[in-house]
């Protein structure tokens, strides 16, 4: 993906890794990533078209686009489903989706990879970036330092034809997820909502969320604002104002699963379509 | 379509003596109003009876495109209350429930405590909802509450300010 990234001496790679080691949570990317679906309740099975970009304000496509490679679509029956298509253009990516039958599904742009540091055996510091297994073939084996770390994202949006389940909302065990406790389909302005947010499909405690609405341009301030877990993962906020909002949250700490890596950092976004009562 | 079932019903309840003669009723009286609008659709429109704890007890009415075969559901949503209370769990077409969109005017819907919804309806307190939505136009939806079974004969009615002119409910006990 071409998310803008934080890129680090390896100095100061170590040091921040040893001190989020703890678990500290890690502050918000500068720009927002995001899937913005033309709808996200329907009343009869169909298409949607779905927008993937980057930029600071939402949701206006005036900066990057989101690459598709790693874009997973999960269907009401838990199935992949494909997204047809496909396109990238200069601010945006657009992708369709026929939802054929009905139930929710859930779209996700999943980032799994390696971000490593090291010293060739010449003193020259290099950064590498790619999966577990060409971790070992292309990093030198006379490399020094070598500093792995692992980064778990998911970039999501739910959309409900008819009737709505939970199939596809199952996490996978892996990095931040959110399991609905209120369904993401079923958002109407000034009702309480609950999400529980897993990590590695534990509950999440003490998670720090950011919550921005959409329109960002049309008001004169970002109307963010934070809501932290409980103790069970659970999120709980009223949006009194209906319209598309956006989350995202993250934590890093050394729970990684590839051994190679001494720390990793999950994080997680997602778009919400809130409906007018 | 109701109407001559009911009065059948009516007809055939008469004849026994001893026994309540005549059903309790509810009836309903939906207007479209006319609209000075340069693209004129006709509204879809759903009208039930809600509990206090906002389920639907019973769905009395919804008129939409049924004969757009292509499209006629998907605009069922925009009917965002009772799609979300009920219709989003329904199979369509309902049988005596569902119908074409309606024309400008008012329309009668007529129901007897001696057949469904009205024969399994619990006592308690209900609203009579009707939702309205339009093509190219807004959405309204109008509450009248009131209580089951009926103690006394009442006419009540809302009115509406753009998408529905009056809603009428009147019970006979």
């Amino acid at each position: 993906m071409t998310r803008p990234q934080l890129r680090l001496a390896p100095a100061l790679a170590s040091a921040l890794a040893l001190a989020f080691v703890a678990g500290f949570p890690l502050a918000a990317q500068a720009h927002k990533a995001w899937l913005l679906p033309s709808e996200t309740v329907l009343s009869a099975n169909g298409w949607i078209t779905v927008d993937a970009a980057v930029s600071n304000d939402l949701f206006y496509f005036n900066h990057q686009p989101m690459r598709l490679e790693n874009l997973e679509i999960l269907g009401p029956d838990g199935a992949p489903v494909v997204a047809t298509n496909q396109n990238t253009g200069r601010y945006r990516s657009t992708f369709d989706v026929n939802l054929v039958t009905s139930g929710t599904y859930k779209l996700a742009l999943i980032n799994h990879s390696l971000n490593a540091t090291y010293e060739t055996a010449q003193g020259e510091k290099k950064r590498w970036r790619g999966t577990a297994a060409a971790l070992a073939t292309e990093i030198p084996a006379d490399a020094k330092n070598v500093k792995v770390s692992e980064t778990q994202g998911r970039i999501e949006t739910f959309v409900t034809s008819g009737k709505p389940n939970d199939t596809a909302l199952k996490p996978t065990g892996v990095g931040l997820e959110l399991v609905p406790v209120t369904h993401p389909n079923d958002l109407v302005a000034g009702e309480p909502v609950q999400f529980r947010f897993v990590l590695d499909g534990k509950p999440a405690a003490n998670l720090e969320i950011e919550v921005v609405p959409g329109g960002s341009r049309y008001r004169n301030e970002q109307n963010d604002t934070k809501v932290t877990t409980d103790k069970d993962g659970l999120m709980s906020v009223t949006w009194q104002e209906p319209g598309m909002y956006w989350i995202e949250t993250a934590v890093q700490d050394n729970k990684t699963s590839v051994k190679q890596a001494s720390f990793r950092r999950a994080t997680y976004v997602a778009t919400f379509e809130v409906l007018p009562q | 379509m109701r109407a001559p079932l009911c009065a059948v019903l009516l007809g055939l309840a008469a004849p026994f003596a001893g026994t309540p003669a005549t059903a309790a009723e509810l009836n309903v009286a939906i207007e479209i109003p006319r609209l000075e609008v340069a693209e004129y659709h006709r509204p879809y429109v759903a009208a039930w009876l809600e509990r206090e704890d906002q389920g639907v007890a019973a769905n009395l009415a919804v008129w939409y495109e049924v004969a757009n075969r292509k499209e006629g559901t998907r605009w069922l949503a925009d009917l965002r209350q009772w799609w979300r209370r009920s219709g989003r769990n329904q199979t369509l077409p309902i049988d005596g429930v569902t119908g074409p969109t309606k024309p400008i005017g008012t329309h009668q819907l007529r129901f007897s405590d001696k057949q469904a919804p009205l024969a399994t309806l619990a006592p308690g307190k209900y609203q009579l909802v009707v939702e309205a939505a339009r093509e190219t136009g807004g959405r309204e939806v109008l509450r009248i509450p009131f209580e089951w079974p009926a103690k006394s004969a009442q006419s009540l009615s809302a009115k509406g300010e753009h998408e529905l002119g009056t809603v009428s409910l009147n019970l006979a006990p």
